[in-house]
């Protein structure tokens, strides 16, 4: 489950597929997200896009964006969003579940054997020593992502949104403020700004 | 929250309402779940924390299972299964209603909006994700060293992220870090 790459990086849309989508059925909906769950090492979205659009047709290159960035927005992990709301879209709640269960239940298995394992020999010095390499590493992997979601607001000179972007920084990683406190300012006041500077560009 | 309380349901209440605060997703909560899990509830040390972080990464599936180690950590496979559910759960139901709600208004702007002024949050909170875990992480400079060739290779190559995870584990199998 390496991290998930950022919504920036979503290819592009492919030559829109003429052909009606095909309607798939509860246990196929299951095994497909298993398998792109289980493939996710390299970020899950990948996966995901690659099955539900290529593979399976389930969806248009434009579907799948368009519902990613409906996912993207809501609070929560994304790809458990995009689970859920691609499923229930063809075969209702059960639908939904179907989906979302396959996503989450093989690995979250493996999870716990994994997790099982580290509290009966995490104190074995080698395991030891390995685990604070691959920390190290995943912790530089997570530093690459948030340079790469940054490059486009930089892009843009954004400077409103590199403010708050520094302005969380700040309270959560420094200041260890409680995350709900800080969003219940942080949120309305970034969409406040955004909104009276899309008014000004419009108007 | 009082200790005496029983630890599954802290498990759910926690987690379930952290999920409808993880703007940007699992990662973005990191700073929360590090400090509900260490400093608030004392469920683990710093150490054990990046531990589990780093067997998070190490194994398949979507980022959010980082919970279902936390979870088990706390009440066993019990603590894994509800920490998961109370982590999907909330947020699932709401993109459910959501996405219904929006295939009626598809061409209002709003989501657009919504969109544009969370992002720089999420990644504000990304960051401070970053920084929590490499102070826990990198206790030496050569963690710190590693820590930051691996960014700059995951940033400027397409290179597979395993591989720079399973060199960081042989370097510390080796007794380098």
């Amino acid at each position: 489950m390496v991290l998930e790459s950022p919504p920036a990086a979503i290819p592009g849309p492919d030559i829109p597929t003429a052909t009606p989508p095909i309607q798939p059925g509860l246990l196929e909906l299951f095994v497909a997200f298993a398998k792109m769950s289980l493939a996710g090492f390299g970020g899950v979205l990948v996966w995901a896009r690659r099955g539900i659009v290529d593979q399976h047709r389930w969806m248009t290159a434009d579907e799948f964006n368009e519902t990613f960035a409906l996912c993207h927005f809501l609070p929560g992990p994304n790809i458990v969003n995009l689970s859920v709301v691609f499923g229930s879209r063809f075969r209702g709640i059960a639908g939904g579940i179907a989906a979302f269960a396959g996503l989450v239940g093989p690995p979250m298995v493996i999870a716990t054997i994994l997790a099982a394992l580290y509290a009966r020999y995490g104190e074995i010095d080698a395991l030891r020593r390995i685990l604070t390499g691959v920390s190290c590493a995943a912790v530089g992997l997570l530093i690459a992502v948030v340079f790469k979601m940054m490059m486009p607001l930089i892009k843009k000179r954004d400077a409103v949104g590199l403010v708050i972007l520094l302005a969380v920084f700040v309270a959560i990683g420094l200041l260890r403020l409680p995350l709900q406190a800080v969003l219940l300012v942080a949120i309305p006041l970034s969409l406040g700004i955004t909104y009276f500077m899309r008014q000004r560009v419009n108007g | 929250m009082n200790s005496q309380a029983n630890p599954i349901s802290t498990l759910v209440w926690t987690f379930g309402l952290m999920s409808l605060f993880a703007v940007g997703g699992a990662n973005s909560a990191i700073p929360e779940m590090h400090r509900i899990a260490v400093d608030v509830h004392h469920w683990m040390d710093e150490k054990q924390f990046a531990d589990i972080f780093a067997i998070s990464q190490l194994s398949p599936g979507p980022n959010v299972l980082i919970v279902t180690l936390i979870g088990y950590s706390v009440a066993g496979v019990a603590g894994a299964l509800a920490a998961t559910l109370a982590m999907c759960g909330p947020t699932a139901v709401l993109a459910y209603y959501v996405s219904h709600l929006l295939q009626r208004s598809r061409h209002s702007r709003w989501p657009a909006i919504i969109q544009a002024a969370l992002v720089p949050l999420s990644i504000g909170l990304m960051g401070a994700s970053g920084l929590i875990l490499a102070l826990t992480s990198d206790q030496s400079w050569i963690a710190g060293l590693i820590t930051a060739a691996v960014a700059v290779l995951a940033f400027a190559t397409r290179l597979n992220p395993v591989w720079m995870l399973l060199a960081g584990g042989a370097l510390g199998f080796a007794g380098v870090i």
